[in-house]
């Protein structure tokens, strides 16, 4: 079996975030980047899926210089090989953009399932997955909490707020997967040794035959136009009880439409 | 360039402090009050390469040298783990290099049966995670005087008969086999021979599980052994032990030297976080100047300590002889880790005096490290031999 995983670096989780003045994106050099921590999960479902039945893991991300780093990430973890999409035009793409060029780059490579996290923690979208596989013509499978693949029939539980649905399809196709999923391990020492072996292709956005246009801040169908600062915390509403307590709290909870 | 900034030495130091935030720190205080830590530790451990780290793949091992042993030992510190914790999953450390080196010396020798004997039995399981390993020289009449032991061990056609007794022996009451230091000849260094001894050959018995001031969560046995009988291929080779001890102290003072600073920064980060939390009479403790001394002279320690240890770990990892300066750093990471663990007690105040406050542990877990390894005196007496004096 083929995997790719698709691996996004995001600001370190407890980082603060900031916006640039600049151009009001995100500010990726202020904070350490990390491997958005659900698509640890997506690495670890394709090494099990691989490890069981045999395959090969390719790991991709789209991302500034630094997203090599997650894609050695994820080769540290277990990965075969890597795919880094990195070009000075991509700056400021949005989601779509985002599916577009991914979609290309995965596009007739015979990968047999497309693996990412169901959200990151940036941008918070959680659609970059159904846009791929819509632009791939496959079936997305996502919010998968349990994968099996046997022959070419891919059967899924899709996490659901009150249960899962078993969702079956063939492949190739698109999964993104919750954190129920499995549990990502740490990369071994052995593991990082080796992925300083193992290679990773850079792709440009000309490699990938799409246009400069199509991507970038310019070509973002959202724009920023002004930001500011959370609000500092409010001191907040101190009730002393002298027994009338409960009463207040509740006429606060209700004021403030939480019942 | 630095080593230890190097991008796999990162990744090592993210591995093993979430390993240990995950496997250990949510369960020292179970492991504390049980007095051991659970063999499925040992495999967790194993299946991330931290008990291979320092041993040569083709002996089971992971591969990595002192600084990697470093990073490792710092991170789990870091992580919320202890002094303890180090001594209870990494006893194989000052354990199996003995059987390596004797196995290393039969495969050069042509005798590769001999050695895989030793490999696949000793070695393999305990880097693996599934066996438990010991070192044993210590005796009740004596530690710091290695060279007097008293522990008899006698040939007899093809095995050899031990009697004896030791204590204070860390993860014992757990293990499959001890390194066990015994005198095959004559008196002094040059008849000592270390033995390897599964626990569970007739005559061997723990005689007491001991209880102790720190390192709770680390198991230490006496042991007592009476007519035991193992194969003489079990030496690991006759009269060569002190030899082999010496060897392999750097590699063990180094260990106790980061383990005593990197307690040191955990407490220091606790400790500041906690004073910046913390009012008294009206002000946040951080904001009195003889607090912020208090943390500055912690830091001092504790970086002048780090900076030290990890140039003798690096330099040590490229072959350079280090004895004296991993005594050295011994002394100094060691007084670096009491000194911040008392002063994190006090400026915790009663909080810090309380079990169950990490600081508190911290504290009982550090007093060992003077101790045992070579005493401070006895490594203060060897550093003027080196010195010439
Ligand atoms: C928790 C724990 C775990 C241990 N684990 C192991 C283990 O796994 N394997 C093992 O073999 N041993 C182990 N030990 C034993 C440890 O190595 C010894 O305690 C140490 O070597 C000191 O020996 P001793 O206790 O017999 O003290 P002694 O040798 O009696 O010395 C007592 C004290 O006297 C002082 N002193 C000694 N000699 C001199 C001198 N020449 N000049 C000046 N002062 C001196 C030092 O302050 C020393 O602390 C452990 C001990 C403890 C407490
Ligand atoms: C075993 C035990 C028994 C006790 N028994 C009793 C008892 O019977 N009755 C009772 O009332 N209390 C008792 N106590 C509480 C004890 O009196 C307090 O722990 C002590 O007064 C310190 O207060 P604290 O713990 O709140 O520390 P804090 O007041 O928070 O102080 C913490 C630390 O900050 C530092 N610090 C504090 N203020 C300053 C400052 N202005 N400038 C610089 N440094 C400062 C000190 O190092 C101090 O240790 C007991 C405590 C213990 C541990």
């Amino acid at each position: 079996m083929k995997i790719a995983v698709c691996v996004k670096q995001v600001p370190d989780t407890w980082a603060e975030k900031k916006l640039t003045d600049a151009d009001r994106t995100l500010d990726r050099e202020s904070a350490d980047g990390v491997m958005n921590e659900l698509d640890e999960y997506a690495v670890e479902e394709a090494l099990l899926l691989t490890e069981a039945s045999g395959g090969e893991v390719v790991a991709v991300s789209m991302g500034p210089d630094k997203a090599e780093e997650t894609v050695r990430k994820a080769l540290q973890m277990g990965a075969d090989s890597g795919i880094h999409i990195v070009d000075d035009s991509l700056h400021g793409s949005d989601a779509i953009a985002t599916s577009l060029v991914l979609s290309k780059v995965l596009a007739d490579k015979g990968f047999d399932l497309i693996i990412f996290g169901s959200e990151s923690t940036d941008a918070r979208m959680s659609v970059v997955p159904a846009m791929v596989a819509e632009r791939l013509g496959v079936p997305q499978m996502t919010f998968a909490n349990k994968v099996e693949v046997a022959g070419e029939t891919l059967k899924i539980q899709r996490q659901t707020e009150y249960g899962y649905d078993e969702v079956e399809s063939s492949t190739p196709a698109v999964v993104s997967v919750v954190e129920k999923i499995n549990e990502p391990r740490y990369p071994s020492f052995k593991g990082i040794m080796a992925a300083k072996k193992k290679p990773i292709e850079t792709v440009t956005v000309a490699d990938a035959g799409v246009d400069a246009g199509q991507v970038g801040l310019a070509a973002a169908w959202s724009q920023v136009d002004q930001f500011s600062e959370r609000p500092p915390k409010a001191a907040g509403v101190k009730i002393e009880d002298d027994g009338s307590g409960g009463v207040k709290i509740a006429e606060y909870l209700s004021e403030q439409k939480f019942i | 360039m630095d080593p230890f900034g190097s991008p796999e030495r990162i990744a090592l130091a993210d591995t093993v402090r979430g390993f240990t935030q995950d496997h250990i720190a949510p369960h020292m205080d179970t492991w504390e009050q049980a007095g051991e830590i659970p063999l499925a530790l040992q495999r967790a451990a194993a299946a991330t390469g931290i008990l291979g780290v320092g041993f040569p793949e083709d002996v089971g091992g992971s591969g990595g040298d002192t600084v990697d042993m470093t990073v490792i030992i710092e991170q789990i510190l870091a992580g919320g783990g202890t002094g303890g914790v180090v001594a209870a999953m990494l006893t194989h450390g000052i354990a199996t290099p003995h059987i390596v080196d004797e196995a290393r010396r039969r495969r050069a020798a042509g005798d590769r049966v001999g050695a895989d004997r030793l490999l696949d039995r000793f070695v393999r399981p305990v880097l693996a995670g599934t066996a438990v390993a010991s070192l044993a020289v210590t005796e009740p009449d004596g530690g710091s005087d290695v060279a007097n032991l008293r522990t008899r061990a006698v040939r007899d056609g093809d095995e050899v008969v031990i009697t004896g007794a030791k204590t204070y022996i860390t993860s014992a009451t757990r293990a499959d086999h001890v390194v066990l230091a015994a005198r095959t000849g004559e008196a002094g260094a040059a008849g000592v021979s270390l033995i390897v001894v599964p626990t569970d050959t007739p005559g061997f018995t723990v005689a007491r599980r001991l209880d102790k001031m720190g390192w709770r969560c680390s198991d230490t046995a006496e042991l007592s052994l009476t007519d035991v009988r193992v194969p003489a291929d079990n030496v690991l080779g006759f009269e060569q032990g002190f030899a082999s001890l010496a060897r392999h102290f750097v590699t063990e003072r180094l260990t106790l030297a980061v383990t005593g600073y990197a307690t040191g920064q955990r407490c220091l980060d606790l400790t500041t976080e906690w004073t910046r939390d913390r009012t008294t009479f009206g002000k946040p403790l951080a904001s009195r100047q003889v607090v912020r001394h208090t943390l500055a002279e912690m830091h001092r320690q504790v970086d002048v300590a780090r900076v030290y240890a990890r140039d003798v770990a690096a330099r040590h990892a490229a072959g350079e002889e280090v004895t004296l300066r991993a005594l050295l750093a011994k002394q100094t990471g060691v007084a670096a880790g009491e000194f911040a663990a008392d002063r994190a007690v006090q400026l915790f105040g009663g909080a810090g005096y309380m079990t169950g406050t990490e600081v508190e542990r911290h504290y009982r877990d550090v007093r060992i490290l003077g101790i045992g390894g070579g005493a401070t005196e006895v490594m203060t007496d060897l550093a003027t031999r080196l010195m010439g004096l």
